[in-house]
């Protein structure tokens, strides 16, 4: 294998401040965002769902200043990368714009990417008190059949693989918190 | 099973993710370990390109003035963002922000007692051009206090977050001055384990490529995660 001869730049917090240069438009900054929290468009055709959420810390309180950014397939399954493009499947919410301590992504149902692979979307948590981000990602309660059949989620103790799966509460609505710590911990993912 | 794999993250260079120094990682990350993964590496990922942005977001001493120049020492940084086996990184997207002069975000929440600047708003955007280079014009951040412990402060910093190839090798980082008093009191920097790895967080002044009569310039380079050129040997 060939030798890396310069090493990764080292990893630091987001900090508490992140809000107007990551995410301006979602917190009323007057600066552009590249991406938002809002990933559809008005003419693609798909199931669109809310994907809702909030991140804990390990005393059990939903955090306010931690940015999820997520990136997914369209409803056909295929990604798309232009950002200007039919549908751009990168989004990016902080958890302290509102009333809700969390973030509410506006998006579509992913399709299917490959075989043995689930719907899902993948996901990169920061926050205050991260020194580095962490990686996971969000299945679907209500794709019993095709959750069984991913590698990924084979990959995973059968008793932590409920903590990948996001809880359909309403039509179109799916809940998945992200447990940084304790009983239940979410799985994060060293790739 | 796949080939051209990306390199994990190099633990021997960032920080451990509980550091007690810095108290609120205690409750804000994992305690179990983080879970290794082949099957999350081989997806496509954001291809940024100009047109997402305005040119003047480059400069952050003019995309939010109003009428005058921001106060504060006017600097460039200039950098390229490279991997692990020196291959530049093209079109990588660059976000970065920052405190204004007197060390005062913008931020609603942030309550230290410096003045904002009505000319300044201390975030800026930019993608390095075909050769992984990139700059950005600024004013340098004030340093500020914290709630970490007693009299804590941050050693000047900027933001940066990173989207390179892919969203394996994502980094968010902060940039430091050469030269600050406060590094060996501040837990953030400290947390990275490696004398030389923090080193390379720190930005060097460079008489070089300083412009006269204009602003001090500072270099600061990255290394993402690499992607091996040669089919992995198992
Ligand atoms: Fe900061």
């Amino acid at each position: 294998m060939k030798k890396n001869t310069f090493l990764q730049t080292s990893s630091q917090t987001v900090g508490p401040f992140f809000a107007y240069g990551l995410a301006a438009q979602q917190y009323q900054y007057d600066f552009p965002s590249l991406v938002s929290g809002d990933l559809r468009k008005k003419d693609l055709l798909g199931q669109k769902i809310n994907v809702k959420g909030q991140v804990i810390d390990g005393n059990d309180t939903p955090i306010h200043d931690a940015l999820v950014e997520i990136w997914q397939a369209d409803p056909n399954g295929n990604y798309n990368t232009n950002p200007n493009g039919k549908f751009f499947g990168f989004g990016r919410m902080g958890t302290g714009s509102g009333d809700f301590v969390g973030f509410n992504f506006k998006t579509y149902k992913p399709g299917i990417t490959a075989p043995n692979s689930a719907p899902h979307i993948n996901i990169t948590v920061f926050a205050r008190g991260m020194l580095n981000h962490l990686f996971s990602r969000i299945y679907f309660s209500d794709e019993e059949e095709e959750n069984k059949k991913d590698l990924l989620l084979n990959e995973i103790d059968t008793s932590l693989r409920s903590r990948l799966i996001a809880e359909k509460e309403n039509e179109n609505e799916y809940r998945f918190d992200i447990y940084l710590q304790g009983d239940k911990e979410t799985v994060f993912f060293d790739v | 099973m796949s080939i051209n794999p990306w390199n994990r993250r190099d633990w021997s260079n960032h920080p451990k993710l509980i550091y007690p120094d810095y108290k609120s990682t205690k409750f804000r990350n994992p305690k179990n370990k983080l879970i290794k993964i082949e099957n999350f590496k081989e997806i496509p990922s954001p291809k940024f390109s100009k047109d997402c942005m305005r040119h003047i977001d480059a400069d952050l001493t003019k995309n939010a003035k109003k009428d005058h120049d921001p106060i504060g020492e006017r600097i460039i940084i200039i950098g390229k963002v490279m991997d692990e086996f020196g291959r530049a990184v093209p079109d990588c997207l660059l976000e970065i922000w920052q405190a204004n002069s007197a060390g005062r975000y913008i931020h609603r929440e942030e309550i230290h007692d410096a003045p904002l600047d009505p000319n300044f708003l201390g975030a800026g955007m930019t993608l390095t051009d075909k050769n992984g280079d990139y700059k950005f014009t600024t004013i340098k951040p004030g340093s500020y206090p914290w709630g970490n412990h007693h009299n804590a402060w941050r050693p000047a910093h900027i933001h940066f977050s990173i989207y390179g190839r892919s969203f394996v090798d994502r980094l968010v980082t902060q940039m430091y001055f050469e030269g600050d008093p406060l590094f060996k009191y501040d837990p953030i920097f400290n947390s990275v384990p490696d004398k030389k790895a923090q080193d390379r967080l720190i930005a060097k002044f460079s008489i070089e490529e300083t412009i006269p009569e204009f602003a001090h310039a500072y270099i600061f380079n990255i290394i993402l995660r690499g992607r091996n050129a040669t089919p992995m040997e198992i």
